[in-house]
């Protein structure tokens, strides 16, 4: 896919550091390059290396210092706090280590959660919320609280909320962190299935090789620079 | 939805908010008992009529005017009835049974106040009777009298033993009526004067005049002075609501020690609540970051905030705002003699209310200030 498809984030000479004190620690240096629709990416790299830092700035929860991210006809680094969080309530969907669901909210709230921001009523809510869960093979488990479901199915709970609201792009970091390997292989195996049955474009931050043999392109950052071209994957 | 998150955060922890909830209701508790005394305290104040009139003597309360005045108050225009009457000081078997007690003239003086209900045979006896006396209902409830019982009165003012005969039991018109009052008739105390110490005799301690129109009040209070000037006697007429607050600004020191123990209370618990709301914010922050991510505002995360600091408050604030009830009304039973009208009035609720509300708000501000301006990817950072 990659090649044939348009680019649906153009990255461009992205710059980003933080402040701690009187020290300023750069994370990221000159970062430049594409996602095609459609991609399932992998960004790789040593702790510290600035994926995670890369992904929140493609999904607009951080603010780059110089550059530009371009996703679909939008540069998000020139919108205010109050327009990306607008922005990121119909264009991304958050796939987390830590699944990081709601724990008052049963599954069906939780993935429910997003259309609060959407015009849907209540009755078109349940609906897309009760199909997303089907989606990731949760129909079952709907009423049950997070605590009450296993590490692999909260995962599942977090990727039906992510795509509820069919978000232009789905970003993901490390989401097969916290998990055994028979959890991890059924939510990558759910993914790799989004990206190629849906066409979703997804970009996952991960450390674990396997993970990232399921993307179809990988990246690797090191210190801050993007230290190859997109590498397409065999498999 | 949003509504239904904060509900159930606020259930989250059941110890804290629990104990939270318990600190609460007590300090609403405190401040509710507190408001009450306070409202007691000017119960006199407020139950006051704006058509009667005090006159008393010029130079102080305790020194007498002739009864000779009545028939010249009679004649100021504006004056419709005088009445008259003594401060007695009589003590029931021992002073620790202290209740008020006086001797009046009955006739006017029950027409003067008629929130003091008396049934028209109990208040014929009691005109028939030279000694007898009515006492209010919890009075005569407090000492289990029953209507002909003798009562005895061991004089202060006017020494010696008095007895008297209880031919009525008044009830207020409302609960903000005084019913621990004792009265019985003037002419009995000074026809024995006359007899005992006759330079005592024929004086009175105050006179209550009724004015054909309360708005002119103060023209016929003016007109009542003037008439008295460069006598013997000069004396100071006022309305009932300013003569009771001439005796409450003497205590004035202890009621405002009262009002600042109130407010006290309150600044406590806010701190309490401030506390808990800042605990509970730290804890969610991670939650917060999760729903700011997903594209929620901070105007939805203070209302997360604010609606969770607000339900816990109110919680308390109308469980403390129940307990009033039951723990002034033990106390009213318990502490007739010092506040005879002891009721928890409306607006010692709203103050409640109020109150709470405050709590509440002030309490959310800061954790609600910090969540808001915290940066997603830092309290994405602190789950796990």
């Amino acid at each position: 896919m990659t090649g044939q498809n348009e680019a649906i984030v153009a990255i461009r000479n992205l710059y980003k550091s933080y402040h701690r004190e009187s020290l300023t620690v750069p994370v990221l240096h000159d970062i430049t390059f594409d996602i095609a629709d459609g991609e399932f990416l992998a960004l790789m790299g040593p702790s510290g290396s600035g994926k995670t830092t890369l992904l929140n700035l493609i999904a607009g929860i951080d603010k780059a210092d110089s550059g530009t991210i371009r996703v679909g006809d939008v540069d998000i680094t020139t919108l205010t706090e109050t327009e990306l969080a607008h922005w990121r309530a119909t264009h991304v969907g958050f796939i987390f280590q830590f699944y990081n669901l709601i724990p008052v909210l049963r599954a069906v709230e939780n993935v429910e959660l997003p259309l609060h921001l959407t015009g849907l009523s209540r009755a078109e809510r349940s609906e897309h919320a009760e199909m997303a869960l089907q989606m990731v093979n949760l129909s079952h488990r709907m009423d049950h609280y997070p605590r009450e479901l296993s590490g692999g199915e909260q995962q599942r709970v977090a990727i039906a909320r992510a795509i509820v609201t069919d978000p232009t792009i789905l970003v993901a970091d490390e989401p097969t962190g916290d998990l055994d390997r028979v959890s991890a292989e059924e939510i990558l195996g759910m993914m790799e299935r989004l990206n190629r049955e849906m066409g979703k474009t997804i970009i996952m931050v991960t450390h674990d090789p396997r993970a990232a043999k399921r993307a179809r392109v990988m990246k690797h950052l090191d210190k801050g620079y993007l230290n190859d071209n997109a590498l397409q994957n065999p498999l | 939805m949003l509504f239904k998150i904060l509900f159930r955060n606020a259930f989250r922890n059941r110890l804290r908010s629990g104990l939270t909830i318990l600190g609460i209701t007590v300090a609403i508790l405190a401040f509710g008992l507190l408001r009450t005394v306070i409202s007691a305290w000017y119960a006199g104040v407020e139950a006051a009529s704006v058509s009667r009139l005090v006159t008393r003597n010029a130079i102080s309360i305790i020194f007498p005017l002739p009864i000779s005045y009545k028939e010249k108050l009679r004649q100021v225009e504006g004056v419709k009835i005088v009445s008259y009457g003594n401060w007695f000081g009589g003590i029931y078997i021992s002073e620790k049974n202290f209740f008020p007690n006086f001797c009046v003239e009955p006739r006017t003086y029950f027409e003067l106040y008629p929130e003091f209900i008396l049934s028209p045979a109990e208040k014929k006896a009691l005109l028939a009777d030279r000694k007898g006396c009515i006492a209010g209902e919890k009075l005569a409830g407090k000492f289990g009298w029953k209507v002909g019982d003798t009562i005895t009165l061991t004089g202060t003012i006017y020494p010696g033993t008095w007895d008297f005969v209880l031919r009525g039991i008044y009830h207020g018109r409302d609960e903000t009526i005084d019913e621990t009052l004792f009265y019985f008739q003037w002419d009995y105390v000074n026809e024995t004067m006359k007899k005992k110490i006759p330079r005592r005799a024929d004086q009175v301690g105050f006179y209550i005049v009724g004015v054909a129109r309360p708005d002119l009040a103060t023209e016929v209070a003016v007109a009542i002075d003037k008439t008295f000037k460069n006598s013997l006697a000069e004396t100071l007429t006022e309305t009932e609501k300013a003569f009771n607050l001439g005796f409450l600004a003497m205590s004035e020191a202890i009621v405002m020690a009262v009002q600042l123990v109130s407010f006290v209370i309150i600044i406590i618990i806010m701190a309490v609540v401030a506390n808990t709301m800042a605990m509970t914010t730290r804890e969610r922050i991670g939650d917060y970051s999760i729903m700011k991510t997903l594209g929620f505002g901070g105007r939805d995360i203070a209302i997360l905030i604010f609606g969770e600091s607000l339900v816990v408050t109110m919680i308390g604030c109308a469980l403390g705002m129940i307990l009033t009830f039951p723990v002034a009304k033990a106390f009213s039973h318990n502490l007739v003699t010092f506040f005879p009208v002891f009721n928890v009035s409306v607006k010692t609720l709203y103050l409640d209310v109020a109150a709470s509300i405050v709590v509440a708000c002030v309490a959310a501000v800061i954790p609600t200030q910090r969540s808001i301006s915290i940066r997603i990817a830092d309290g994405l950072r602190r789950i796990g």
